[in-house]
């Protein structure tokens, strides 16, 4: 059988029916292979976007997302995609097309070292020497993807062993002896935290965006019931438990509540969940090391002891160590603990200002309207914030964002992919007019696609973050203008999609709802001032 | 800071020694030396590699080089239950007078005259690292006109084989 062919075979073992990808002369083959298959080509406009398309659809199906380019150029365009997946710990697997085998190293039209350079922000990658190896490559790296801590893994297969005779073997059990992750956690160290957590005062919990990747959503509702503990979350652990819950104190960090800031000072015990504790989540950790004892449940040891030492720490699913501990925790009393912690909440009266809109009320009537099992993607900047901020997530509903790696142009293409893996549910693009030009261009493939997101553009003139951050530190605003902006509206018209333009807080709630009974894609440009705050 | 020696097993294929160097370079870990070869099972090398760090550092090397797919095991070997050697190729200006001089210094070292010309020797010393500064030393005084060092290689004393 031809390797391309055994490609397709390896995929279907793996239960892959989309590929998002863009052809060139060094995947000729997988091409000709794909078209004779039952696997959906979904053809973006550029790279990046195939694997933020893959990253939307793996966190919203919970399968792995797969990409596929060509060599060269194809291949370093996906490198930003790559390091975003990376960063927020994303199942993908990346094929590349790579130059003939016996031209590598002699710098060929379209050659370039694609497992080196994307070596820094990879989970792991393979280059193709021998085809005969190539089955067992492809399976372990879906396995290598999707378990453990996830990540993107590259495969790069050069064009010459696309075409290559190898013989198709059926799927075994992967066994990579340097790759064994720990998942179930150490009892004796489970039965230390749990004793350390009955013994303090102001527990509290924080979690990361572990607890969404182990889909463990449900037991630590159970286990945050149970114990009376409140929870704060990192912005990757938004939606962990619902926003309304009444256990849940917010989103900590430079963008997150006063409330949730203050209830992690002044914990005594603080039990992490599958949360890196990166610089923006806690910018002062030495604070934490000194007032608190910490508990650090983690897949990745790697994470434990690299920003703030554990006093105990629990390598492990956070699905399977949150399961043991159930059952060991009992009822705490944190009343007066949590009424501490809701004395500092702050709250501020929003209005629509004159000629332009609110953005933050926006999301506000936005979650009143959609169903229960929508999803969100926002992108980087100040509409992630009005987004995180404002949209209530309760039920099956799923907010999507660049984590990490802060990727601007992530949310349209990553719309993209949940929409295609998720042809029933509402999903939600938002963006600001910054990020949407990084990714405007993939409104072809959407319409290609036909799939129906409502596009939410909150147009402020200006990258709104930077803006904002110049203004605060007193300096002179520079190169944050966006003074060429089109018309959007025409601009997305002419892709055939229906557009509104609203620059009246009156007209929200109509337009909105009239976009939402829709089953087609719609696009609405809310004009917003550029003195509204991301806070 | 201290300095450490770590003996890592990996796979023996193109690609894994630019991960690890690529790894310590990337996070800012000082390497002072390593060393790479096949060991009783070609598929399978091993390094050994001196590190220079405090224990959080330490700690955070042998997690991140775990996190290497291709990285089988690790251990830290210390000192006391470990031999530590090094092999160092030393050429010298040596003239007739002095020859027998270096020979003597050679021999006091253990270490073996390889070559001879008319204008130089090369000395071949294998060693700890003191012990190999230590005859660098002794050698200054005569020129030393090139010094090659292999690097640190260790292995555990006792019967404990490291093993995947």
């Amino acid at each position: 059988m031809k390797l391309s062919d055994v490609m397709i075979r390896c995929l279907q073992e793996e239960q892959v029916d989309t590929i998002f990808g863009y052809p060139g002369a060094a995947v000729i083959d997988i091409y000709e292979s794909l078209r004779a298959s039952s696997i959906h080509h979904v053809l973006v406009r550029q790279e990046q976007a195939a694997v933020h398309c893959a990253s939307g659809y793996a966190r919203t199906t919970g399968k792995v997302g797969v990409c596929l380019a060509t060599s060269g150029p194809g291949a370093t365009n996906l490198i930003t995609g790559i390091a975003t997946a990376y960063m927020d710990s994303i199942p993908i697997v990346i094929f590349t097309g790579q130059v003939k085998s016996n031209l590598i190293g002699r710098d060929v039209f379209q050659e370039v070292d694609i497992t080196g350079a994307t070596e820094p922000f990879i989970k792991h990658s393979y280059l193709i020497k021998d085809p005969k190896e190539f089955p067992r490559i492809v399976r372990e790296a879906f396995y290598i993807a999707k378990t453990g801590r996830p990540g993107p893994v590259l495969i790069d297969i050069p064009m010459d062993y696309q075409a290559k005779q190898i013989e198709y073997t059926p799927a075994k059990k992967v066994e990579i002896r340097g790759y064994k992750p720990t998942i179930e956690g150490h009892i004796g160290q489970i039965k230390k935290a749990i004793k350390l957590l009955k013994n303090s005062q102001r527990p509290l919990v924080c979690v990361g965006g572990g607890v969404v990747l182990a889909k463990a959503e449900e037991e630590l509702r159970s286990f945050i019931e149970t114990s009376h503990i409140p929870m704060v979350h990192t912005l990757m652990g938004v939606g962990a438990l619902p926003t309304c819950h009444f256990y849940n104190e917010g989103m900590i960090g430079s963008h997150g509540y006063a409330h949730s800031n203050w209830a992690l000072k002044n914990a005594d015990t603080i039990l992490f969940i599958g949360a890196r504790i990166a610089d923006r989540a806690v910018a002062n950790v030495g604070i934490l090391d000194e007032n608190a004892n910490i508990i650090h449940i983690d897949v990745d040891p790697a994470e434990i002891g690299k920003i703030t030492s554990a006093t105990i720490p629990v390598v492990g699913d956070a699905k399977r160590v949150l399961e043991e501990m159930i059952p060991l925790i009992t009822k705490l009393d944190t009343d007066d603990w949590r009424e501490q912690i809701n004395k500092h909440k702050k709250e501020k009266v929003e209005v629509h200002p004159e000629g332009t809109v609110n953005p933050k009320l926006v999301v506000r009537k936005l979650s009143e309207l959609l169903n229960d099992d929508a999803i969100m993607v926002a992108d980087v900047g100040q509409n992630q914030f009005w987004t995180i901020r404002n949209m209530e997530l309760k039920a099956e509903r799923k907010l999507i964002c660049s984590g990490g790696f802060g990727t601007m142009g992530y949310s349209l293409p990553a719309a993209i992919g949940a929409a295609i893996g998720n042809k029933q549910k509402k999903v939600v693009s938002i963006m600001g007019d910054g990020s949407f030009q990084m990714s405007l261009f993939e409104l072809g493939t959407l319409v290609q696609e036909q799939v129906h997101p409502l596009i939410i553009l909150f147009n402020n003139s200006g990258l709104g973050m930077v803006r904002e951050l110049q203004r605060k530190v007193d300096l002179k605003e520079h190169g944050v203008a966006l003074n060429g902006n089109p018309n959007f509206t025409q601009l997305v018209a002419a892709y055939g999609i229906r557009t509104k333009r609203v620059d009246n807080g009156e007209d929200v709630e109509a337009v909105l709802k009239e976009a939402l009974s829709e089953d087609a894609p719609y696009f609405i440009e809310f004009i917003v001032s550029d003195k509204e705050s991301t806070l | 800071m201290k300095k450490h020696v770590l003996s890592v097993l990996v796979e023996n294929h193109s690609g894994v020694l630019s991960r690890v160097s690529g790894l310590f370079s990337r996070r800012g870990y000082n390497i002072d030396s390593l060393s790479v070869g096949e060991t009783e099972d070609p598929k399978i090398s091993r390094m050994t590699i001196v590190a220079d760090a405090d224990e959080y550092t330490l700690e955070q090397i042998k997690k991140q080089l775990n996190k290497l797919v291709d990285v089988i095991k690790i251990i830290e070997l210390k000192e006391e239950c470990a031999i530590y050697r090094e092999l160092a190729l030393i050429k010298i200006a040596a003239s007739k007078e002095n020859r027998a001089e270096i020979i003597e210094i050679a021999n006091i070292f253990r270490a073996h005259i390889v070559d001879v010309a008319n204008e130089s020797i090369v000395i071949e010393a294998t060693g700890d690292q003191g012990k190999i500064s230590a005859l660098s030393n002794m050698l200054m005084p005569y020129g030393i006109k090139e010094v090659i060092r292999t690097g640190l290689t260790a292995l555990e004393r006792g019967e404990k084989e490291l093993k995947n």
